[in-house]
């Protein structure tokens, strides 16, 4: 099942591919929101790259009193943090780097975006920017523990903590199937630490753009970026933990990696345009009461059956 | 010859941010220094093998950090350094205590005969710690547990201002608790 | 790469971290201090596992204790801080020296928010 790939995946085809994915997210989300106001979707595939190229030629915008080191470090954290974060995800069966600690490797540096978010809304020495930041400090300490035993159940379904390793024990059955609550979860703090959808109150409207709202130029397009990379490589890391990694009939390990990727972020962007962002307030008392018990529970059912087994 | 100038550098460089936290005068850059040296002194732990813990400190480290910068900016006067303030008390006496603390670590560390190294590094260094504090170091990580356990609740409890009385009321009769803030279930 | 020199790295964020804990006058900057000096023993620790006894996992386990020791010294601080913060409106570790024998002026200059709360 995962011998199929011979050549071993390098740095740059996986940046390469992160940005695609990166891209098809952006694009993906521009034609739903064609589609919604009513103009032509096709069109809307292109709108992220004209919207880069503007962004690109923008002026920046200064801001009095900018820590600007902080601001400049934060945007240039969040696209660093994906790519960090893909290092182990595997395509097919190759990852760049196989780690023997990829899943909390993977965990690490994912958790690098909190530190993006909070200085880019700090740096700007704006108050829509810290109140935006701050937002999503609360989404991370309320995603962040069921999120840990989401990565956790699937390391310790597998008995170990190599994401190939994780691949290689649902040869049998998936562990979407095997450890559903997990795999929930793991989906539902996906998006939360990609401020999407339902979870964009750190960037929302309501604060004026929150941390994304004194960003201007060639930084937001870094900022739009990292965040797009961030949901496409949770969104990868979903394969290898929960849906069998690059198994599947008929066609190689690295596309059906690819396929079941597009799946899960086809999924996670259209999510992102149904449903309405959620009031950190709320959604903390739901993660610490809801998620992190039901986090457990599986974490425990699946020990188990690991001892059973 | 590689694995020396990492660790030449990592080791300079935490120092080096861990002296500049107490230097700068922006709260939110000190949180950050500091962040800087625990990310290099992990990477020291990586270069001996120790993967697991290593990430692991870089994992907690980074959470952490992002925890304690609200603190800190919640209770400096003063949080983004706009206007420079001396917060020290005794700096030359603590400078000489340091100096002095770090020449007797120093001299220790040369003065004294460390043991020869005794057999070789297992191959999984992860493995040889689950299966250690999973059968013969369970006390520990039992303690462990315990001790965090009673963290949460002694903190909530320190932290909180408000006790069941003022959520239930007088005689705990209400049934819905009176919150400033509302929670997302409906209670 | 040699055990002294992790050693001296070790003390030297040991000397660094009691630098701060000594000199600073705000909590949370006491507690940075400490957090450094923990992190020196976490280096000290885990130097001494691999260049002493690398088949012993106790090295390992310690490392494992000052990241805990670190984690409760965190969260207990900050619980205290804010205790200590709503009760008496003090962010200084000067002004809490309850336990000290205080000096007359000092205790003078504090006295007053804390007659308000008695």
């Amino acid at each position: 099942m995962i011998e199929g790939d011979a050549s071993p995946l390098s740095l740059l085809t996986l940046l390469a591919l992160l940005g695609a994915l990166a891209y098809a997210a952006a694009a993906g989300s521009a034609v739903l929101h064609a589609r919604a106001v009513g103009t032509a979707p096709v069109a809307a595939v292109s709108a992220p790259a004209r919207e880069s190229a503007r962004l690109l030629v923008q002026r920046r915008r200064t801001v009095p009193g900018a820590d600007a080191l902080l601001w400049r470090l934060g945007g240039a954290l969040l696209p660093v943090a994906a790519a960090l974060a893909a290092l182990v995800v595997p395509l097919g069966s190759t990852a760049v780097s196989d780690l023997s600690v990829g899943v909390v490797w993977f965990n690490a540096m994912e958790v690098l975006a909190w530190c993006a978010v909070w200085l880019l809304g700090w740096g700007a020495n704006s108050v829509w920017g810290l109140v935006g930041g701050y937002r999503f400090l609360i989404q991370g300490l309320s995603y962040e523990l069921p999120h840990m035993f989401a990565l956790i159940t699937a390391a310790l379904g597998a008995g170990s903590l190599r994401v190939g390793d994780i691949v290689a024990a649902q040869e049998d059955v998936w562990f979407a199937v095997l450890m559903p609550a997990a795999f929930a979860v793991y989906l539902v703090s996906a998006l939360a630490m990609a401020f999407w959808g339902p979870f964009d109150a750190p960037v929302g409207r309501d604060a004026a753009g929150g941390a994304a709202a004194e960003p201007s130029g060639a930084d937001r397009l870094v900022l739009l970026a990292g965040r797009y990379m961030l949901l496409a490589v949770v969104a990868a890391m979903a394969v290898p933990l929960f849906l069998g990694g690059g198994a599947g009939p008929l066609l190689p390990g690295w596309a059906w990696s690819l396929v079941k990727t597009l799946a899960v972020l086809g999924a996670l962007v259209w999510t992102g345009h149904r449903v309405p962002t959620v009031r950190m307030d709320r959604f903390t008392e739901v993660g610490w009461m809801v998620l992190l018990p039901l986090s457990l529970l599986q974490a425990l059912v699946v020990s188990v059956l690991v001892l059973v087994r | 010859m590689a694995e020396t100038v990492v660790f030449a550098v990592c080791a300079v460089g935490a120092v080096a941010s861990g002296a500049a936290v107490f230097v700068v005068d922006s709260m939110a850059r000190a949180t950050f220094a500091l962040l800087a040296s625990f990310l290099f002194a992990a990477v020291p732990l990586l270069l001996l093998e120790l993967s697991y813990l290593g990430v692991l400190v870089i994992l907690m480290m980074v959470m952490e950090m992002m925890v304690m910068v609200v603190f800190m900016i919640m209770y400096m006067m003063n949080p983004a350094g706009l206007m420079p303030m001396s917060m020290v008390h005794n700096k030359a006496g603590s400078l000489a205590v340091a100096a002095v603390t770090f020449a007797v670590l120093a001299a220790g560390v040369f003065l004294v005969p460390w043991p020869a190294r005794e057999g070789s590094p297992p191959a999984d260094p992860t493995r040889q710690l689950a299966e250690a504090i999973m059968g013969p170091h369970m006390l520990v990580m039992m303690l462990v547990g315990m001790v965090l356990f009673a963290t949460m609740v002694a903190s909530v409890v320190l932290s909180t201002p408000r006790g069941r009385y003022d959520r239930y009321g007088d005689d705990l009769k209400r049934t819905r608790p009176d919150d400033p803030i509302g929670g997302g279930l409906g209670r | 790469m040699t055990l002294e020199a992790f050693l001296l790295l070790a003390a030297a964020l040991f000397s660094v971290g009691l630098f701060g804990a000594l000199s600073q006058q705000s909590v949370v900057m006491v507690m940075m201090g400490l957090e450094l000096m923990i992190n020196g023993v976490i280096v000290a620790a885990a130097a001494l596992w691999y260049f002493v006894s690398p088949e012993r996992p106790d090295g390992q386990v310690l490392v494992l204790v000052a990241i805990t020791a670190m984690a409760v010294e965190m969260a207990a601080g900050f619980a205290v801080t804010t205790a200590i913060f709503r009760a008496r409106d003090i962010d200084m570790v000067d002004a809490a020296d309850d336990l000290g024998d205080r000096r007359q002026e000092q205790g003078q200059e504090h006295g007053q928010s804390r007659e308000q709360d008695r």
